[in-house]
């Protein structure tokens, strides 16, 4: 009976342990693609080009290229697409390229803190996987690292179940390009027009980038193409360590086992920013652990005593020469580029700190010009260089720009929404990890640090703005005033003719005449108005200004 | 009156501002200002006149330039429909034929009757003519019945066989020729159904009087006429109102002229009118006290105002109605006295009002 039972119990237990078997993490993802931010097939098309795109920005700015990207969208059935990306970059070293395009969270970027546009989205491969799920076929990648040596080509699919790439195919390829990457890759999806298209993101990203040249030959065959307006790369943004505040408890743990160090001293000061001798003793007395106690033998209990130790050290802010923003002067430009307006102005705050992470706020404004007069203002929001398309009602700019009181600033606001008129508002944050809401990376959270910063930044545009439309207003003003006397002048003289029995054409001439010496203290008051300086420096005008084509006009 | 001419005013009027332009200058003419801080009372006349202070519109200032434009097109107006054509016009005729929206523009020359008002308040006061002399009637209200025979426009009229409405005062009163009058005061009232009573009552024809009515404020062509018969024919003018703030000036702008025509003083104030009632002491001595009528915030401010008249201010019998008024804090209407019977008014107060000269002055 005993032994009977004993084997039943045994054959369940196996019967269990032989159905867990372990998930990789690729069938994991092909198995919950909206993970991976391939919801739909609307969304694919971008998902794809962004992957794709980011890559070519980052790997270019690495290696001080100014990136010349081309994308391409082909449609090969009603609801099946080929896209195809190339970049000027530094190209990838031949046995590098199956495991960045074929195997799942392969590369550098993850580990890092640094900011890149890497941060967000899972990566390229998962491109490849989606593309492989939906069609069958793999991801076309050619490569070359310098005139020196060969382009090589590869068909690359994925082992769903080990995360391994496979490639078939291995090729040497004429490739007239120096160097750079090119990848082909097609996909179940939908193409569309509007606020969440690609068409809508290369031009954020265009307009982000600056330095950056991209062609973009849509579904149709028309070419667009988005100039650089700048000949100068960003600021390479150094690497930095975690800073203390920024590490939660697993983290902590995970990185003392992982370290090199010797001692918790040793650990403190060389892993994190902002430790010195000091500051580690300090650390390890409200800890009461030895400083030098060996890393990998700090127990679970004894790294919460660390953690909290941490927390209650003053230590001093992170360094903040990891961050590279754009600048007033490039945001301008890649604004002046994209955007046809009548003015344009834009505000980088210093950086600021939320738990630990060093980050800064951008914002760039424009007024006017093609702008839609009626509704609420465009809003353009990016994270380290990058457009977040979805989720604006759930990001913390969004919040930024409705807390901002705009009516002071010449724009009509109603209570809890968005401002209304012609204007484009830019939200950029920069930072070596930018907090999102969800995995899906599309908006930024809610921390108060981050708010105060995107309001203040909105506020100092918003101010210039404001002077901008002030003195455009009173300028109109005036020259309603001339247009006004010169719709009266007609009816005086039709009356003051009647009434005096003179020729009502000598009274129009005469007050015509008034009119014009007059005029010219009217037209100095248009001319003061319209060279009022605009309050604030980073300031820049479109080239049709809406005042003065209307004045021509009038004339 | 002395005869002018009109047409020729306002010509020379126009020509000036052509002249200015042909100079090269902005149009432009001053005229004295309208309102409380301009109007002074003049102590020797009794009357309220017109101060010093001088307002200029000119036609290129944006804040003027529609006025001008308003004005130049009412006087205008007024010399070809009106004065060239011998035609008379009410303020509302004026308003239609100058309203039109400006070709090229959104803008109404005139959006309210008010605005052409103002032009023609100004124009009396820029070219000294009346609005009578600008062929514009003022507005027609009123009645009048008594013991007198008049000649209007050719037509023998008399006021004493009008049936019960009574002739109707027309708004220029200055033909009316006054070919017998046999009356020996006058009796002016703020109410055309207090006048009704009187009329039925045939109290005009028992106690020999005029009686005259107009509706709230006294209209310009009752003022001249009461003038007239107060300057031409010596008759005594008494007037009755409400017991309330409004009322004591209905009788103030008989005696001092209104605000708001103090520059046409001359031709419409009478110093020697008196205040027959009602007043305080009326509601004390026939106990109307049961038929007063709470006074509202207004009433109040507006009791003050009126107490702090120039005209008012030293005057210690009036300064002693409105502190009694203050006092009740209410008002009573005329009719308040049919508590006493219908006919108590005609019957007994006015004949015992008047027999004992109980006027205030």
């Amino acid at each position: 009976m005993s032994d009977n039972k004993k084997k039943v119990h045994e054959t369940k237990a196996h019967e269990l342990a032989q159905a867990q078997k372990e998930i990789s993490v690729s069938e994991f993802f092909s198995k919950n693609r909206h993970l991976l931010g391939f919801d739909s097939p609307k969304k694919a098309l971008m998902m794809a080009v962004k992957e794709a795109v980011d890559n070519s920005l980052d790997a270019t700015q690495e290696s001080s290229i100014l990136p010349d990207i081309y994308v391409e969208l082909q449609q090969i059935k009603e609801d099946r697409f080929k896209v195809i990306v190339e970049d000027n970059g530094p190209g990838i070293i031949k046995e590098q390229i199956p495991k960045i395009f074929g195997k799942l969270l392969y590369g550098s970027k993850f580990h890092k803190l640094r900011q890149s546009r890497g941060q967000q989205g899972i990566g390229i491969s998962a491109v490849l996987l989606y593309g492989q799920l939906t069609t069958g076929k793999g991801m076309q990648v050619t490569s070359k690292v310098s005139p020196k040596h060969p382009a090589h080509y590869y068909d690359i699919h994925i082992d769903t179940q080990r995360n391994e790439p496979i490639f078939e195919k291995e090729k040497i390829v004429e490739w007239k390009k120096e160097h750079g990457t090119r990848l082909e890759v097609e996909m179940q999806a939908v193409y569309q027009k509007g606020k969440q298209s690609v068409d809508e993101y290369l031009k954020e990203i265009a307009l982000i980038n600056p330095h950056a040249e991209i062609t973009y030959k849509m579904p149709d065959g028309q070419v667009m193409k988005y100039a650089r307006g700048l000949n100068e790369l960003p600021k390479e943004a150094k690497e930095i360590k975690p800073h203390p505040y920024g590490v939660e408890l697993g983290i902590l743990i995970r990185m003392m086992q992982a370290t090199e160090a010797g001692t918790i001293s040793s650990f403190l000061q060389n892993d994190f920013s902002r430790v010195s001798q000091s500051v580690a003793q300090e650390i390890c007395d409200k800890a009461k652990i030895s400083p030098r106690a060996r890393p990998s033998t700090i127990v679970r209990d004894e790294a919460e005593a660390l953690y909290n130790a941490i927390q209650q050290t003053k230590i001093i802010a992170p360094p903040t020469d990891c961050l590279s923003p754009l600048g007033e002067e490039a945001m301008i430009k890649g604004l002046k580029k994209e955007i046809d307006a009548e003015f344009y102005t834009a505000v980088t705050r210093t950086p600021s700190v939320y738990r630990g992470m060093p980050f800064l706020i951008e914002v760039g404004l424009a007024y006017g010009g093609t702008l839609e007069v009626e509704g609420a203002v465009r809003v353009m929001r990016f994270a380290n260089r990058v457009p977040l398309l979805y989720q604006q009602g759930g990001c913390a700019s969004s919040e930024s720009i409705m807390d901002t009181a705009w009516k002071s600033y010449g724009l009509n606001q109603s209570r809890d929404s968005l401002p209304q008129g012609p204007v484009l508002i830019v939200v950029h944050m920069v930072s070596v990890w930018v907090p999102f809401t969800s995995e899906a990376k599309e908006a930024i959270a809610h921390y108060p640090e981050i708010i105060k910063d995107m309001k203040l930044a909105l506020q100092e545009a918003g101010r210039k703005m404001a002077s901008y439309i002030k003195k455009n207003v009173r300028a109109r003003e005036q020259r309603e005033r001339i247009s006004l006397f010169e719709k009266y002048i007609p009816e005086l003289a039709a009356s003051l003719s009647s009434l005096s029995g003179e020729k009502k054409e000598n009274i129009e001439i005469d007050l015509k005449k008034v009119l014009q010496k007059g005029m010219k203290d009217l037209l100095a008051e248009v001319d003061k108005a319209e060279n009022t300086k605009i309050k604030g420096d980073n300031v820049a005008f479109g080239e049709k200004q809406d005042t003065l084509a209307e004045f021509e006009e009038d004339g | 009156m002395v005869k002018v001419d009109q047409s020729k005013v306002l010509k020379e009027f126009g020509l000036k501002l052509v002249e200015q332009a042909k100079k090269g200058k902005n149009p432009e003419f001053s005229f004295p200002l309208r309102n409380l801080s301009n109007i002074v009372y003049d102590q020797k006349s009794k009357t309220l006149k017109l101060g010093n202070k001088e307002g200029t519109r000119s036609f290129f200032n944006v804040a003027h330039a529609k006025k001008f434009l308003q004005t130049i097109e009412v006087a205008s107006a007024i010399k070809k429909n009106f004065i060239d054509t011998g035609l008379h016009a009410s303020l509302r005729d004026v308003y239609y034929v100058v309203k039109r929206t400006i070709p090229g523009t959104n803008i109404d020359l005139v959006d309210e009757q008010i605005e052409t008002d103002k032009c023609i308040e100004d124009l009396e006061v820029i070219t000294d003519l009346s609005r009578e002399q600008l062929h514009v009637n003022a507005d027609k209200k009123g009645s009048v019945v008594g013991n007198v025979v008049i000649e209007d426009t050719g037509d023998i009229i008399d006021w004493g066989k009008q049936g019960s409405g009574g002739w109707s005062i027309p708004s220029n009163v200055e033909e009316i020729k006054f070919k017998k009058i046999t009356a020996d005061y006058v009796l002016y009232m703020e109410k055309a159904a207090v006048w009704e009573r009187l009329n039925e009552d045939k109290f005009w024809k028992k106690h020999n009087c005029i009686i005259i009515a107009s509706q709230g404020q006294t209209t310009r062509g009752i003022r001249r006429l009461l003038q007239r018969f107060y300057e031409e024919h010596k008759l005594p003018i008494y007037v009755l109102t409400d017991f309330d703030p409004w009322g004591f000036y209905i009788y103030s702008v008989v005696k001092y002229g209104s605000i708001n025509l103090a520059y046409a003083s001359e031709k419409l104030t009478i110093p020697g009118v008196k205040f027959l009632g009602i007043t305080a002491d009326d509601i004390e001595n026939y106990t109307l006290n049961k038929q007063l009528i709470k006074f509202k915030d207004n009433d109040f401010t507006r009791l003050k105002q009126i107490s702090e008249y120039d005209w008012f201010k030293d005057n210690k019998e009036w300064q002693r109605q409105f502190s009694m008024m203050k006092k009740m804090g209410a008002k009573a209407e005329i009719q308040a006295l049919s508590s006493k019977g219908i006919t108590f008014i005609s019957e007994t107060y006015l004949p015992k009002k008047i027999k004992n000269k109980d006027f205030l002055d």
